[in-house]
């Protein structure tokens, strides 16, 4: 009787072991971080694509790097490991550096004896949310074996030079504490509510509009809804989050907009909006153009605004950050995407973007405007 | 009725060297028994200063004889000591520094109380408050400001004092209000100027020369009309505004976003760049036949058609 558990306890383990070691070679499961191989001599050999696929972004994923790269068949001889690496995790303090890849979805596109395509969903995890990113791969038979073409360009280096930087700033200079009251107060910036517009989602009733900076100086915005029933009682309130641009310099307008996950609009008999602005020390630096922006419909039949971040400044941005607001032919918001840029927007650069609009309202967008936050961490 | 308000005095008495906050509960309880006590009483053995003003020795009259104790409860003083009856209870400048009600209260077998009213001093600060901090130019009733005199012991000045505003902004004449308070407050509206900068603003009492400044700052107003022009590059398009104003004629302030966008078939490319020495600059990557346009704020400007490289 006193060997039952002991007995049950190892025969537990080693099956468990058993579970972990045939489950080396899934598409999904945790994000590895140690460097090397995992877990060698349990690498299959790749005899189809997907299995050369998922070998080799089971590496990426576990960032085995000297044997993902290894696996590649390059292109372009340009492509050392470093930049390969780099790829993967990024640089310049941008998001990709902050992210883990987490899982991922392979499905074939097209495939013959010799050729196959694939497209892959990559999930990754951030800080500011789950990412989802769309990527076609193509493979080639060799010999007996499968392997990923990497045909990727590296991200040319941004060349020395000297931009010239005027910007203006804004500070901040508050009076000592043995002033006189009310000698110098300043009154906090002047921003409006320009327009709102409430709607129910496949995720709960969203808020949304636009708010302008009217004063002179900049303002630090925050929005706040609260969703009133028939009786008078606040059903719920909730903030604009990160779905604002926060600092807006003299006569800017953002988009806003505020969730409300599993709230109907028919429990909704008012809408309370408060917007609260205070003075905050600011820059007019980076300027950040937003080129070639055009709706259309992706690969996977969403509709999205795409377009390009050009970094017109001498400053990196580390995490762009595109909020669209879209209007009907009265002018009226119907909706505000927002999506953030994997990539550090490098000085004089430019970088593609893609914001989704949900199908329900991608009939009825007649105009659109893209305003753009940015994070710097020297700023930070 | 009167023995039964001895006997509370009596028992107040009584509870001599208790501690403080009771001590406190119970003179009020005391000075209110006693003084409708006072009520009663057939002739005043109180007499109370005449016009006593705030920081300034007052002295309250008494008959009888004896010892008594004295209790003194003012807007922000309460005090107790044994008295002579006969004499003047003196009070000292410091004793009488809160402007306000207060109440007299002797008690030796029987409590004798007396209430008056201590005036403020001559005002020797104004706190001045004006606002907004920052105006647009040509609004109307757009500054005002508030006016409160205060003696030296910080006490609102109720008593009408002319309270003289002044504003000047720059490159006009002074304009001059002379405002009379009303239970201490005086106040004024004003339209700002037609042009940018100081707005200073005196609010003084001439006689004794007390004075307050403060300064609104007078900014332009949205811009009144945004003219674009551009030129093609190797790299696209740079556009620029000319100098933006207001309908005065104010140089908008620098860092204020015009919005460039530029048409070009399908797509479309926006700038927000700001104002920097009165003209917004932007480039644009467009190739093609493109209709630019720009606006500030809820202020829209010219079209610019250019055509393709």
């Amino acid at each position: 009787m006193k060997l039952v558990l002991p007995i049950i306890l190892v025969a537990v383990t080693v099956l468990l072991m058993a579970v972990a070691l045939t489950g080396a070679g899934r598409s999904s499961g945790t994000v590895g971080i140690a460097a090397g191989s995992a877990l060698p001599g349990f690498s299959s050999q790749a005899t189809t694509p997907e299995q050369a696929l998922s070998n080799f972004l089971m590496d990426v994923q576990r960032r085995n790097w000297d044997r993902a790269f290894a696996s590649l068949e390059r292109t372009n001889d340009s492509v050392n490991e470093q930049a390969f690496i780099q790829e993967w995790i990024g640089s310049n303090g941008e998001l990709r550096a902050f992210s883990n890849l987490e899982h991922y979805d392979a499905r074939p596109l097209h495939a013959t004896d010799s050729e196959a395509q694939m497209r892959v969903r990559l999930h990754w995890t951030t800080p500011v949310g789950p990412i989802e990113d769309v990527r076609d791969f193509r493979l080639a038979r060799r010999g007996d074996q499968w392997k990923v073409i990497w045909d990727e360009i590296p991200v040319p280096n941004t060349p020395s030079q000297i931009i010239p930087v005027n910007y203006l700033r804004w500070d901040l200079v508050s009076g000592g504490s043995g002033e006189e009251w009310g000698a110098h107060n300043v009154d906090a910036p002047h921003v409006r509510i320009v327009s709102m517009n409430a709607v129910d989602s496949a995720e709960g009733a969203v808020v949304m509009g636009e708010v302008v900076n009217e004063d002179t100086i900049p303002a630090f915005v925050n929005v706040n809804a609260t969703l009133v029933d028939g009786a008078g009682s606040a059903i719920d309130d909730e903030s604009s989050f990160d779905k604002i641009i926060h600092v807006l310099l003299p006569k800017q307008v953002t988009p806003y907009r505020i969730d409300f996950p599993h709230v109907s609009l028919s429990q909704v008999k008012n809408v309370r909006m408060d917007v609260k602005a205070t003075l905050v020390p600011a820059s007019s630096d980076p300027v950040i153009g937003v080129m070639n922006q055009k709706l259309d419909t992706d690969a996977q039949g969403h509709a999205v605004l795409h377009g390009e971040l050009m970094n017109q400044s001498g400053q990196t941005v580390n995490i762009p950050h595109v909020i669209a607001s879209f209007y009907d032919n009265n002018g009226k918001v119907v909706w505000v995407s927002d999506g953030y840029v994997e990539r550090a927007l490098l000085p004089q650069e430019s970088e593609p973007f893609a914001v989704e609009i949900p199908k329900s309202v991608a009939g009825k967008v007649q105009n659109f405007h893209v305003v753009v936050n940015q994070y710097s961490l020297q700023k930070s | 009725m009167s023995s039964s308000i001895n006997t509370a005095c009596k028992s107040h008495r009584a509870r001599r060297g208790r501690s403080l906050p009771a001590l406190l509960a119970g003179l009020c309880a005391a000075a209110m028994v006693c003084a409708a006590a006072t009520g009663y009483a057939q002739d005043a053995d109180l007499r109370a200063p005449a016009a006593p003003v705030a920081g300034n020795p007052a002295s309250i009259a008494t008959t009888g004889g004896g010892t008594a104790t004295f209790y003194l409860v003012g807007p922000s003083i309460s005090l107790k000591r044994d008295v002579a009856l006969g004499k003047e209870i003196s009070l000292s400048a410091k004793e009488l520094q809160s402007a306000g009600k207060y109440l007299a209260i002797v008690c030796s077998g029987t409590c004798r109380s007396v209430g008056f009213f201590v005036a403020p001093a001559k005002p020797v600060s104004l706190t001045f408050l004006v606002h907004p901090s920052r105006a647009p130019v040509g609004q109307n009733n757009v500054v005002s400001g508030v006016a409160l005199p205060f003696d030296e012991f910080h006490n609102l000045v109720l008593a009408p004092a002319a309270i003289d505003f002044q504003w000047t902004a720059k490159g006009a004449a002074a304009v001059s209000h002379q405002v009379s308070t009303q239970n201490g407050v005086a106040w004024f509206h004003t339209s700002s100027g037609r042009s940018a900068g100081a707005l200073q603003v005196t609010a003084s009492i001439s006689i004794n020369e007390v004075i307050a400044r403060r300064v609104v700052e007078q900014v332009a107003a949205d811009p009144c009309s945004l003219h674009i022009q551009g030129q093609r590059t190797r790299k696209g398009i740079v556009l620029e505004t000319e100098p933006v104003r207001d309908c005065a004629g104010n140089p908008v302030p620098d860092g204020t976003i015009v919005s460039f966008t530029a048409k070009s078939g399908k797509d479309t490319s926006t700038v927000d760049a700001p104002i920097k020495q009165g003209i917004a600059r932007a480039q644009i990557t467009a190739a093609g036949a493109v209709v630019v346009s720009a606006a500030s704020g809820v202020v829209m400007g010219n079209e610019l058609r250019m055509g393709a490289q």
